[in-house]
């Protein structure tokens, strides 16, 4: 079973993240910033990392330049989710080491359909 | 697979609010340069936009969108902060919040008002040319898009497509945390397809990089969809790889066939692409799910009451529950054989669970407690709107914003408040051309305050307006009869006056704080929360409203005594002190009131059981037990006939298991399973006073006995 990382700072959107994956069989860690995220992630390996960008004390960009860092995630998949889908977020995203985003909004179907991409 | 989001609306709503309130407050003490703040605010319209999108509120989304979209030009330092663009988010924040009420309500709302503001965002973001590039953009997005879902559907009634795609991916891209052979899958849930995969530069095992990937491939894919959807499968690894995506112009099915096989890494996958074509229109079928969802996500049946709770504070009340369970273990094993021996041990496991309990207690009082700073925080944006509308400059203060409160207290003061500052606002502070002539300084002050004193906390509205003037508000209640022309009163009475029914002072009403209709709700609010308000003032140089109310509305300290064979409960926190009386000390008046010496005081005794007409031991006053208790002001010494344990005791109201009961404030349930009346002091006050009036016909109760 895969495990994946979910940090956002939104409650609701965490929730429906976390639950949507947990329906579908994923398990799931959630954290409610980028610094939190980093905490948990180095707690334990995770075969993906979705992550908001948009966070207070540590946001995504930074969470990702700073897992890239642990040789445990050196090339797990990290997904950013943004609003933004202008190509300098995208490209932002990418140079920290980001493997792809979700545009928001989403809905549950378009989240399973698209991770899986780069989950099992 | 359907999955209901409709549960997770009420997280939605409520952090929605959060941020609403947030933005709010933090717009009004925005400054050119404050990074930090305007980051907040773009943060919180980011994280609503959002959410509205993600659970269908597409009217949200749209709207906040533009307020976004200003807040980023704000934030990148594209557009200065003018004072005028602030009004027009104010004005944004209200729409926001007045679409997520709706939605919680399920309700409608004034269409014309946010169209308007949406309007005024659109026109601002125009004013300048980058903004124009901006939502150019975006509407091409989303035009885009539609287009696009619009190609997938026509594109499905002619059949099928036969695409061919170049896949050559750089050699880095496995280590983004991409993986080709998923991406394969990925594409492969579009249609039927066939892979070839080109293993020619596959170096020698010398050369051979474990993190580089060196196949690339070649992909017929026969599939119902538009060139976007099958590019957008390789939308994150467009810049890491060479891709074409071409239309091949026969549509042959039968012509789609594995014409090579050479990497064996990819046989599985092959294999499930001869999986039937029929999963084509079930795949087609199941990309629009969409809509049903975002119709379930409309009716939210929201749960208006839940409670936010720091992760240490249910940490420290599981910690709690764990000591409590260790003293209960404890406790049966003591009790397993039972001799005497063992009595110190269980007065000590006792003891211990005594204090786990109050711990526990004092924990879950804990969790219901608020800073009062979620009651103060809608108050600048108030003061910035009442000054604005009534033209006068004004400066709001507000300290002990950490003050906590109980939740549902909290709750019911909000409106109250708002009125008496409005009121501050309103009648207290001058018109700046008053204030300039009476050598004030233009602008005026309304500051907020809150602290605890005692077990109770106080809540102070105060003003540097022009006071109360006690004559006018005189001649208005002799005009409207509320008292009669001969009255003598103090100015405690006289204020108290404001809080009459249909009471107004102001000369001509307007619209901020109404027709005097208001401040007798007020008090009647305060009262019915076990609180009290005091005015205080001076003319010339403002008012203060002090607004007393409980901590708590669920317990009580109290110390428990004795009258005859009944059992009551003073609150603790009225009480000022208990002694045994001295003859000396005791003083009859004409009226056969009782006063009791109390160094400079003297304090009326009111003997209980003539009070409620009950037996009891002792009725004389000569060196018996009295309890000075104090409310409004006023103190008064309670007779007794003992005094038992101080106790917490949890309140039962007789509202809602009788009846009203004067004097009385509720009812507790003792150790011993005996119910308790709670003593209301300040009615116990008022009822003593109408006695000793029918008793006697003149005021027993003047102003030197009383003070």
């Amino acid at each position: 079973m895969s495990k994946i990382l979910v940090v956002d700072d939104s409650n609701s959107i965490r929730d429906m993240v976390s639950f949507t994956l947990k329906s579908s069989g994923y398990q799931t860690v959630e954290a409610h910033d980028g610094q939190d995220g980093l905490s948990k992630a180095q707690m334990g390996a995770f075969d993906l990392v979705i992550t908001d960008v948009n966070m207070p004390n540590m946001d995504g960009i930074t969470l990702c330049q700073e897992l890239r860092k642990l040789t445990s995630f050196q090339y797990t998949p990290i997904l950013m989710l943004t609003t933004e889908s202008s190509t300098d977020m995208k490209q932002r995203g990418k140079a920290a080491g980001a493997t792809g985003w979700l545009v928001k909004p989403f809905n549950p179907e378009k989240l399973l359909a698209t991770i899986k991409r780069v989950v099992r | 697979m359907s999955i209901d989001l409709s549960q997770f609306i009420p997280t939605f709503l409520e952090e929605s609010f959060e941020g609403i309130e947030l933005m709010e407050a933090s717009l009004l003490t925005l400054e050119q340069g404050d990074a930090e703040t305007i980051n907040a605010i773009f943060r919180a319209a980011h994280s609503v936009k959002g959410g509205a999108g993600t659970f269908g509120f597409n009217h949200v989304t749209e709207f906040t969108h533009l307020v976004e979209t200003l807040l980023d030009e704000m934030r990148d330092g594209r557009r200065d902060i003018s004072q005028k663009d602030i009004e027009i988010l104010l004005n944004a924040v209200d729409c926001m919040r007045i679409l997520i009420e709706a939605i919680r309500d399920e309700s409608t709302y004034d269409e014309s008002k946010i169209a308007a503001t949406s309007k005024l965002l659109a026109a601002t973001l125009n004013d300048r040319s980058p903004s124009d590039e901006r939502i150019d953009e975006d509407i091409h997005e989303s035009s885009i898009e539609n287009l696009s879902e619009e190609a997938a559907t026509t594109d499905l009634e002619p059949g099928l497509q036969r695409w061919s795609i170049s896949f050559i991916p750089e050699h880095h891209l496995v280590q983004t945390g991409n993986d080709p052979l998923l991406l394969l899958n990925a594409l492969r849930e579009l249609g039927e397809m066939s892979v070839l995969a080109n293993c020619n530069s596959i170096p020698s095992l010398t050369e051979f990089d474990g993190t580089e990937l060196y196949i690339s491939w070649n992909i017929i894919l026969l599939t119902a969809v538009g060139k976007e959807d099958i590019a957008e499968v390789f939308e994150w690894v467009e810049d890491d790889c060479q891709l074409i995506i071409s239309k091949d112009e026969q549509i042959d099915k039968q012509s789609l066939e594995i014409t090579e096989m050479t990497n064996n890494v990819l046989s599985e996958s092959v294999k499930e692409a001869e999986s039937p074509a029929s999963k084509i229109v079930e795949n087609t079928g199941a990309e629009n799910p969409k809509v049903a969802s975002h119709a379930q996500a409309h009716k939210p049946k929201v749960e208006s009451s839940s409670i936010r709770v720091g992760v240490d504070k249910v940490d420290s009340l599981i910690n709690l529950v764990g000591e409590l369970v260790i003293t209960q273990s404890m406790l049966s094993e003591l009790g397993n054989d039972f001799d005497t021996s063992k009595v110190e041990r269980l007065n000590a496991g006792l003891e211990q669970l005594l204090q786990n309990t109050k711990e526990l207690q004092e924990s879950v009082m804990r969790i219901r407690m608020l800073p009062i700073s979620f009651a103060f925080n809608r108050f600048p944006r108030l003061i910035h709107d009442l000054s604005k509308k009534m033209d006068k400059e004004i400066e709001l203060l507000i300290s002990g914003e950490q003050t906590e409160l109980d939740k549902s207290v909290m709750e019911q003061i909000g409106d109250p408040l708002v009125h008496l500052v409005r009121n501050a606002v309103d009648h207290g502070i001058e018109a700046t051309d008053v204030r300039v002539a009476n050598g004030k300084p233009e602008k005026g002050t309304v500051s907020l305050d809150a602290y605890h004193q005692g077990g109770s906390i106080v809540i102070e509205i105060k003003d540097d307006g022009g006071g109360i003037d006690r004559e006018a508000v005189l001649a208005k209640a002799k005009e409207r009869g509320l008292i009669d022309e001969s009255s003598s009163l103090n100015d405690a009475q006289v204020y108290d006056l404001l809080f009459e029914p249909g009471f107004s002072t102001a000369k001509e009403v307007s619209d901020i704080s109404g027709r005097g209709v208001g401040m007798d709700v007020v008090k009647r609010n305060i009262q019915s929360l076990g609180g009290r308000i005091q005015i205080e003032s001076e003319l010339g140089l403002g008012s203060t409203f002090k607004v007393f109310l409980p901590l708590t509305l669920a317990i009580l300290d109290g110390q428990l005594i004795k009258v005859g064979r009944e059992v009551y409960i003073i609150p603790l926190i009225t009480i000022v002190e208990s002694l045994q009386t001295q003859e000396s000390l005791i003083n009859r008046t004409s009226g056969g009131m009782v006063l009791y010496r109390l160094r400079e005081d003297n304090v009326p005794v009111i003997p209980i059981y003539k009070l409620f007409n009950i037996p009891a031991e002792n009725k004389e006053i000569k060196n018996s037990l009295l309890v000075v208790v104090e409310a409004d002001g006023q103190k008064v010494g309670l007779m007794v006939d003992d005094l038992l344990a101080q106790q917490q005791v949890v309140v039962k109201s007789l509202n809602d298991n009788y009846q009203q009961v004067e004097g009385i404030s509720g009812a507790t349930i003792l150790g011993d399973g005996s119910v308790a009346m709670i003593l209301d002091v300040p009615s116990m006050i008022t009822m003593a006073l109408k006695v000793a009036k029918t008793q006697q016909e003149t005021h027993i109760m003047t102003e030197e006995a009383m003070h």
